[in-house]
């Protein structure tokens, strides 16, 4: 949505300076999942569905609340529903809403080829731009939470916009605005992480849960989407969320060193040659024959 | 033409055509996937999204390519005992000092290391190419094999590129005569004598 009143911050595969970047003041923003008060309702999912006019996807059933696998291209958040057993004895629902986590230092945006096809806003929500999107899912790649999804049909990728459009007009995701525990929370970076360490510090403290603390990863410079978990250190356990997401070390190469490298060699050996020819010039054949030295 | 050698047999010229054409157009789309600033060619090739979609069948077509010529090739390309003799006075070739080289056959050491080069670095960016293809499709369990893809992807390419270059450069500008051979398919026997004396002595027997 490049009509978007929200000031851009980094745009993907981008020759040059970023039009408007630091023009604007504007606010990091941050979505709160309290995990310890989800009730699974699916309520989310359904209002990102009806907001973002997605179409239906089919549900499977393997007599697990798990009524649909995986994220999808036109399914952008989703809680995972696991049954944990705790170290001392029972059985502990766990249930994560999934989606995009909006880095701070995207990996999607890192690996993405393509002008514009990602951006990032002033804001820190990162969007993508199917405009501009060519199919490569080099974003796939560099995303640590497997999180963008392609449609093989119109061989775009999506994911979950953040409800970039709703933030644009002062309003909050559509998710939060469904969900009936208040678990899903929206404002900006700051406050939504004070919210979600007095919500560990309260768990700590006065319940059962000795190791509740905030999710924040800051191998991707930050999330804007951050988690209240009972079980700090053991992130895996909701899902397969991961303990220490980084974007992968061979895109930072890719996109860095290589880079440079491979633009070295290939301007190097145009050069290369043409000294060698200016030094050397042709072979001659030795005669003038028809198909030898002309 | 009387008194010409045959070096190269029409298949071989037309095979030798598809690959180069094949590869100019992977090399151009690949280039503008690789930098920003070089994006514009996808856009004069159709547009990003085409570039995208013709890019992989493109690079089957050119391996399809690869493996005919190998089929063709594989006796000549060998390396043999004449290629190191010769291999190890290289640099008097780079320095135009012809006359002081050992005989060779139909292809000479640089040839060769090309041929074998566009090969192993064309199978390697085969694989890794399927998995850029369809990442989707790699399990999240196998998700290394992704950004390694992505790796050896790239270097492979470089690692053409480099080759590409002294390939055209030689095959056009320095060994005059070899650029018409490669589409008439003929050799002066002078031409013959003195690039490939070895293999001028076994297709005219003298």
């Amino acid at each position: 949505m490049s009509a978007s009143p929200l000031g851009i911050q980094k745009i993907s595969g981008h020759a040059g300076p970023v039009p408007g970047q630091g023009a604007q003041r504007q606010q990091q923003v941050a979505k709160l999942i309290d995990t310890t008060t989800c009730i699974g309702c699916k309520a989310c999912e359904v209002a990102c569905m009806e907001w973002n006019e997605l179409p239906f996807r089919e549900t499977v059933f393997d007599n697990t609340y798990q009524t649909m696998p995986d994220t999808a291209w036109n399914y952008w958040t989703l809680i995972r529903f696991n049954e944990h057993p705790r170290e001392d004895g029972p059985f502990q629902w766990l249930m994560r809403k999934d989606g995009c986590m909006h880095c701070a230092d995207p990996g999607c945006l890192a690996a993405c080829p393509a002008d514009g096809a990602i951006v990032q806003y002033q804001n820190g929500i990162v969007d993508f731009q199917q405009d501009a999107c060519i199919g490569c899912q080099y974003c796939v790649t560099g995303c640590p939470f497997n999180i963008p999804k392609f449609n093989p049909g119109t061989k775009k990728v999506f994911k979950c916009t953040l409800c970039s459009d709703r933030v644009a007009v002062g309003l909050e995701p559509a998710c939060i605005k469904a969900c009936p525990t208040g678990c899903l929370h929206f404002g900006t970076k700051d406050d939504m992480t004070a919210l979600a360490e007095t919500r560990a510090r309260q768990l700590r403290e006065h319940s059962a849960h000795a190791n509740a603390g905030v999710y924040d990863p800051p191998g991707v410079g930050g999330t804007g989407v951050i988690y209240v978990l009972h079980d700090i250190t053991n992130p895996e356990a909701y899902g397969g969320l991961p303990a220490n997401p980084r974007v992968p070390w061979s895109v930072r190469i890719w996109k860095g060193p290589l880079k440079w490298l491979g633009n070295l060699a290939m301007i190097g050996g145009l050069i290369g040659v043409t000294l060698h020819y200016l030094r050397f010039g042709p072979k001659h054949a030795g005669d003038d024959s028809p198909g030898g030295q002309a | 033409m009387s008194g010409t050698i045959l070096r190269y047999t029409l298949a071989e010229r037309v095979v030798h055509w598809i690959a180069a054409i094949i590869y100019c157009y992977v090399l151009a789309t690949g280039l503008a996937f690789y930098s920003p600033h070089l994006y514009w060619i996808a856009t004069v090739l159709g547009g990003a999204p085409t570039s995208r979609f013709w890019h992989p069948w493109m690079a089957l077509a050119f391996f399809a390519a690869l493996l005919w010529m190998l089929r063709a090739w594989l006796a000549d390309m060998r390396i043999t005992p004449a290629d190191r003799a010769w291999g190890r006075e290289m640099n008097r070739y780079v320095r135009n000092e012809d006359e002081h080289l050992p005989p060779i056959d139909r292809f000479n050491l640089g040839q060769k290391y090309f041929f074998w080069v566009m090969l192993w670095a064309g199978a390697v960016l085969l694989l890794s190419g399927l998995v850029l293809w369809i990442p989707e499709r790699i399990p999240w369990s196998l998700r290394i094999l992704r950004p390694a893809a992505i790796l050896l992807h790239v270097s492979s390419a470089l690692v053409t590129i480099g080759a590409f270059i002294i390939h055209v450069y030689m095959g056009t500008a320095v060994v005059r005569g070899g650029f018409t051979s490669i589409i008439r398919g003929e050799v002066s026997p002078a031409w013959a004598k003195q690039h490939h004396r070895l293999w001028y002595h076994r297709v005219t027997g003298r």
